[in-house]
């Protein structure tokens, strides 16, 4: 049989942390690594567990069986700081009154590493260690790589969805937008005001003056709808020269009809496109979420289509609201 | 070809030449964009493009601008997380040679997706050894032994570099130690790692 001394200097080689723990607790022999961990407090001659607390098994009193138990697992942790944590595997050598305790630093070598500046040489050839920690360097750079692709296509993403939910020519919102918030109000049972809006004589100014010159009112047009209304209500272009309207909140039929009333004043002022007069004019109908007793988009947006007919029927630059209880459904 | 090559190149020009040469170079190669998403792999063909153009533009010939760009992702400060994990090769430069033979295979661990050719280190003295670069990226030699002059220095070895033509296909790197310890050389902390 080998003697201790002998056995320690294969040890050092084949695994730097090793513990040889004699009979009564005590160490003798140190790998060169783990006694790197307390280069100021030599360890040998000192009891095993005045210098490593016990966490699993968690009992003090089985460890001299545990040291005479070949194959035990231990889980193990510095008393001192840095308390750096440690799995330990028990070998006896029969007949010696000694222990083999080799221990490693399990997932703690990462900051092992860090704590006490280890190097490749502090590892033994075959341990893992310096792969683990190439692989968790490696895959945090890739990771890092993902996030920040994750981060534009995110950003790309929602640039994607504004558009998708704008119209180009105007910057209003669309009827997908417009059908999106007119869903979530109603599932929401909120209280809420819809405008249908219809631009006169729009066609006119197309056919006489051009499709520059029909853009350029639209955009005006959608100008004054915006300076009308409040920043969280909803102006859409839902068709060529068709607006909705959505007022959150608002079913005060007077104030309603007095933000009408502006918006066909604005609406008939005077614009000009290249010198030329493009006299237009507006319709509005609106309907409230409170006429329903359940409302559905469908319905609240056939009535105030209703109403919007009945102001054209009206003779049109005029606003009426729709009338649930009149069978011709108008009222003024 | 793997984003994160076409981004090594893509953040060489940049550093090196400007990003006005950058996106002039990618105008003048036709692409239709000018970012290379590191985690996206785009057809070898466009890269390709990109090296000759830029070649041209730069009126630098190809394998000594691949050389720079070896060199590049080595000894540049936007590369020290590259740098760190060429490092874990080993703790002198001759065992970071001895490691070359498993770099395809570690890259390969990391980033699943990306490729890289074989290398096989053959050693001819203690002082002298030839690298075999085994086809599959066009240019990868010419980076190679711009990675190898870098890693001397950031090991503090001295050595010389030469080109040994091809053999069966593969292109054959020389490298002759001349002294292993001739500078200081870069530090390397295991724990050195971002947290």
């Amino acid at each position: 049989m080998m003697a201790t001394e002998e056995l320690g200097t294969l040890l050092d080689t084949l695994c730097p942390m090793f513990v040889l723990v004699d009979d009564a607790e005590r160490v003798g022999q140190v790998g060169p690594t783990l006694q790197k961990l307390r280069p100021d407090h030599p360890m040998a001659g000192r009891r095993f567990l005045d210098i490593f607390e016990l966490l699993r098994p968690r009992s003090a009193t089985e460890f001299p069986a545990l040291l005479s138990t070949s194959g035990a697992r231990l889980r193990l942790r510095f008393h001192d700081s840095p308390q750096t944590t440690f799995k330990g595997l028990v070998v006896p050598l029969p007949g010696q009154g000694v222990t083999v305790i080799n221990l490693s630093f399990g997932i703690s070598v990462l900051d092992a590493v860090r704590d006490y500046a280890l190097t490749s040489a502090d590892f033994s050839g075959t341990d893992l260690a310096i792969e683990l920690l190439y692989l968790v360097e490696a895959k945090s750079a890739a990771m890092e790589a993902s996030r920040s692709l994750n981060l534009r296509l995110q950003g790309a993403m929602l640039a994607a969805e504004e558009q998708a939910y704008t119209d180009t020519l105007t910057g209003l919102k669309n009827r997908r937008a417009m059908d999106h918030i007119l869903g979530h109000l109603i599932s929401t049972k909120s209280s809420f005001a819809l405008m249908h809006l219809d631009l006169d004589f729009f066609k006119s100014v197309n056919d006489r003056l051009g499709h520059a010159a029909g853009d350029y009112v639209l955009q005006q047009a959608a100008k004054i709808m915006l300076q009308e209304t409040r920043s969280d209500d909803t102006v859409a272009r839902v068709g060529g020269d068709e607006f909705v309207l959505i007022f959150k909140g608002m079913t005060d039929r007077r104030k309603l009809n007095s933000i009408a009333g502006r918006l066909i004043s604005q609406l008939c002022l005077p614009m000009k496109f290249d010198g030329s007069a493009c006299g237009i004019s507006a319709s509005v109908g609106t309907a409230l979420s409170t006429q329903f007793e359940s409302p559905k988009a469908q319905d609240i947006l056939h009535a105030a289509d209703l109403a919007l007919y009945a102001a054209k029927r009206n003779g049109r630059s005029c606003h009426r609201f729709y009338c649930e209880m009149s069978d011709t459904r108008q009222s003024g | 070809m793997h984003g994160l090559i076409n981004r090594a190149i893509q953040s060489f020009v940049c550093a090196t030449y400007g990003r006005q040469c950058w996106l002039h170079a990618t105008q003048a190669a036709e692409l239709d964009f000018n970012e290379f998403e590191a985690m996206l792999i785009y057809d070898a063909e466009i890269s390709n493009r990109l090296l000759d153009v830029l070649c041209t533009e730069l009126k630098r010939r190809k394998p000594e601008f691949l050389e720079d760009l070896g060199t590049y992702l080595v000894s540049h400060p936007n590369m020290e997380d590259l740098r760190r994990l060429l490092r874990f090769g080993g703790v002198t430069y001759v065992e970071f040679l001895h490691s070359l033979d498993d770099l395809s295979d570690q890259v390969r661990l990391a980033v699943s997706d990306l490729t890289l050719p074989n290398l096989e280190l053959r050693e001819q003295s203690p002082a002298e050894y030839l690298l075999y670069c085994f086809p599959g990226l066009p240019g990868y030699s010419s980076v190679m032994t711009g990675i190898l002059r870098a890693m001397a220095d950031d090991y503090g070895a001295l050595v010389i570099l030469s080109n040994e033509g091809r053999q069966n296909e593969a292109d054959i790197i020389s490298i002759t130690l001349v002294e292993s310890a001739f500078a200081e050389g870069r530090q390397f902390e295991l724990g050195a790692r971002k947290s």
